[in-house]
């Protein structure tokens, strides 16, 4: 049971980051190495807001802990931000070889990818280490859902990084700044939900997180060029004149 | 890639770069020559680039891999957790309560291990300064041996062990026997790059393991730190002895130590194999030298693995030394039993790599490969041991996602 409950869960929290990474950037050195630069950026946003938790008197106040820990990872989204501009310049070398920098939605992508398999990582893996010992099921005399609930919501955070970094990033690109207030409230709503979870709210907090990310997927989807093929080659075909022109 | 040409333009107001960059493609059939004189003029360039970022990845995943192996043992096998025996150069055990005491035995331990490593060091470079090859290759071929059969010995027995597996002593004698002289044939004489190149993981894992087992709390970490300034010391100050070695093999036009140095590309197998057929194996002497030192005195191996060489266009190279100080800090990491810290360590150790071969591109000569790596593993590990955890914890345990 052990074995079979830490496979389930750890596939369904990590199956789609898996094979989206598998897919589309295991082959390509240059996304390899975005995707471990994004993961050391989230890793330096948990340090951060550790510290600030740390320092915070009470230790009771999980909320506050939390809108600290969002504030935080967004601004080190928009470090990341500044650091991926900085090295375009040099991605835009590789572009006869690899898709990264033709993209700038790849970039983002990548980098959406790496912060959230951090994060979806640090969620659960000790749970997971957990599960696969000698039989915990309900941990602490907890309810027997607990890692399930928690690998969905796992896998709900890992991709709500990637629809929020497309946003975001598009935001700073486009100037727009309805973008990254999209972002930042969402994921503060999406992280102050998770807190229902303690009072075994789960079902109630996991439709929530799941409309959002329903909505937040499909708005990075439109963000991202999700349009007809044939709208598409129109818009080519205005680019080419314009630079003949 | 469509998609981004039309997002560009739209957003060419910010950036004319990428707009320049992307329309490129579109404007082929119009201005095919100044495409065509564009791309000549970086193609030289973008290689270069390429081959640099595909050579990371050569080098993460034999990193990765011989962290894995370590942490999976460290985690399964508990042989390796349990701290009875010590090296002989660690002679102070660290068995005071009291945390002074404590720290002034890991620092004694670590500066004698790290004068046996100086000594040693010294001493082969001596060797090969006044081409004592007969020597150093002896020497190293007895240190692999006594390594690729001693510990594999006993981390074989141990595995065994732990799962409770039956096995008579002949066919014990026939896998070690194999292991063993395969791996002697492949490192120190030709054979499949892969196969070297997963014995050199290997040989580096065992190491490691012997590092995590035999060596005292608190000694471990302070010779991580000291281990990498010695590093830095050595490869970059004008006397270092590293560096002497990388000036002495450029001056004699041999290879440095092919054998202690994981290497990401085949053309270093076919000048190993061309130059033991026919010369006087002086490199591949050294090949050996490496992986043996290793085992020695654990201690040398230190030294001349170090260092990560980028020789021009063959491929990015690192040092066993370095493979195996990475992997003592992810174990020992995750000797305690928490996922996140191990995590943590491991990629700040893949990050530090990452901007030492940047640095590596930039300066074109040897670098150290531990200081930065190993400063940002000890950094995240000490933080997220003492900040993150209890915050990451009561956070999965309320089920609470940031």
């Amino acid at each position: 049971m052990t074995l079979l409950e830490f496979t389930g869960c750890a596939l369904t929290a990590f199956g789609p980051a898996l094979s989206m990474f598998i897919v589309t950037i295991m082959n390509d050195p240059v996304r390899v190495i975005i995707l471990i630069a994004s993961s050391f950026f989230w890793l330096l946003s948990l340090l951060f807001s550790s510290i600030v938790w740390f320092v915070f008197p009470s230790k009771q106040q999980v909320w506050f802990g939390v809108i600290v820990s969002v504030l935080v990872q967004e601004l080190f989204r928009y470090f990341l931000y500044l650091l991926l501009r900085k090295a375009e310049r040099g991605l835009k070398r590789f572009v006869g070889h690899s898709l990264v920098s033709n993209n700038k939605h790849m970039l983002s992508y990548v980098s959406g990818l790496g912060f959230g398999v951090m994060s979806g990582l640090f969620a659960l893996i000790n749970i997971l280490a957990e599960v696969g010992g000698p039989g915990t099921m309900g941990l602490r005399g907890g309810y027997s859902a607990f890692c399930i609930v928690s690998s969905i919501f796992t896998a709900f955070i890992i991709l709500l990084h990637i629809f929020w970094e497309i946003l975001f990033f598009h935001g700073l690109n486009t100037d727009n700044k309805n973008f990254i207030l999209y972002v930042v409230i969402s994921h503060l709503v999406v992280s102050e939900i998770t807190l229902l979870n303690q009072y075994y709210f789960n079902t109630l907090a996991l439709c929530i997180v799941f409309v959002i990310t329903l909505s937040s997927g499909y708005y990075a989807f439109k963000t991202a060029g999700g349009h007809l093929p044939i709208i598409d080659r129109l818009k080519n075909q205005n680019t080419t004149t314009e630079a003949e022109n | 890639m469509r998609d981004s040409s039309s997002r560009s333009s739209s957003s060419s107001s910010n950036s004319k770069s990428p707009t320049r960059r992307e329309t490129i493609p579109l404007m082929a059939a119009a201005a095919p020559r100044e495409t065509s004189r564009r791309d000549s003029l970086t193609a030289q360039e973008e290689e270069t680039l390429k081959y640099g970022a595909e050579h990371v990845i050569k080098l993460f995943v034999p990193v990765s891999m011989c962290m894995l192996v370590v942490v999976a043992t460290i985690n399964s096998v508990s042989f390796y957790n349990v701290k009875d025996v010590y090296l002989v150069y660690t002679p102070f055990h660290e068995t005071s309560p009291e945390p002074s005491t404590k720290v002034l035995n890991a620092v004694a331990n670590s500066l004698i291990l790290m004068s046996v490593v100086i000594v040693m060091t010294v001493f082969l470079i001596a060797l090969y300064k006044y081409r004592c090859y007969k020597l150093i290759h002896g020497w190293l071929i007895m240190s692999s041996l006594l390594l690729l059969s001693m510990f594999t010995c006993l981390y074989i027995e141990e595995i065994l062990h732990t799962y409770n597996v039956p096995m008579d002593y002949i066919t014990f004698f026939i896998i070690i026997w194999n292991i063993g002289m395969l791996g002697m044939v492949c490192i120190h004489w030709k054979g499949p790059l892969r196969l070297q190149q997963s014995y050199l993981i290997f040989i580096a894992a065992l190491m490691a393991l012997v590092f995590i087992k035999y060596m005292p709390e608190w000694t471990t970490w302070v010779v991580l730190f000291v281990i990498s300034i010695w590093d830095l010391i050595a490869v970059l100050t004008p006397r270092g002895p590293l560096r002497i070695l990388v000036e002495l093999a450029e001056e004699r036009n041999e290879q440095i130590f092919p054998a202690l140095i994981y290497s990401s590309t085949v053309v270093y197998l076919m000048n190993r194999s061309d130059s033991v057929d026919s010369t006087t194996d002086s490199q591949n002497g050294f090949t050996r030298t490496w992986v043996e030192e290793h085992q020695q005195p654990q201690t040398e191996e230190v030294r001349v693995s170090r260092r990560l060489m980028d020789e021009e266009d063959k491929g990015v190279k690192l040092g066993l030394g370095d493979f195996i100080f990475y992997s003592v800090l992810v174990g020992k990491a995750s000797s305690y039993g928490d996922w996140n810290t191990t995590l943590a360590c491991f990629v700040a150790i893949l990050i530090g790599l990452c901007l030492t071969l940047l640095l590596l591109a930039i300066f074109r000569r040897a670098l150290p490969a531990l200081p930065i790596s190993i400063t940002f593993g000890l950094v995240f590990y000490f933080a997220t041991r003492g900040l993150v955890k209890p915050f990451a914890d009561m956070l999965a345990s309320q089920q609470v996602f940031i």
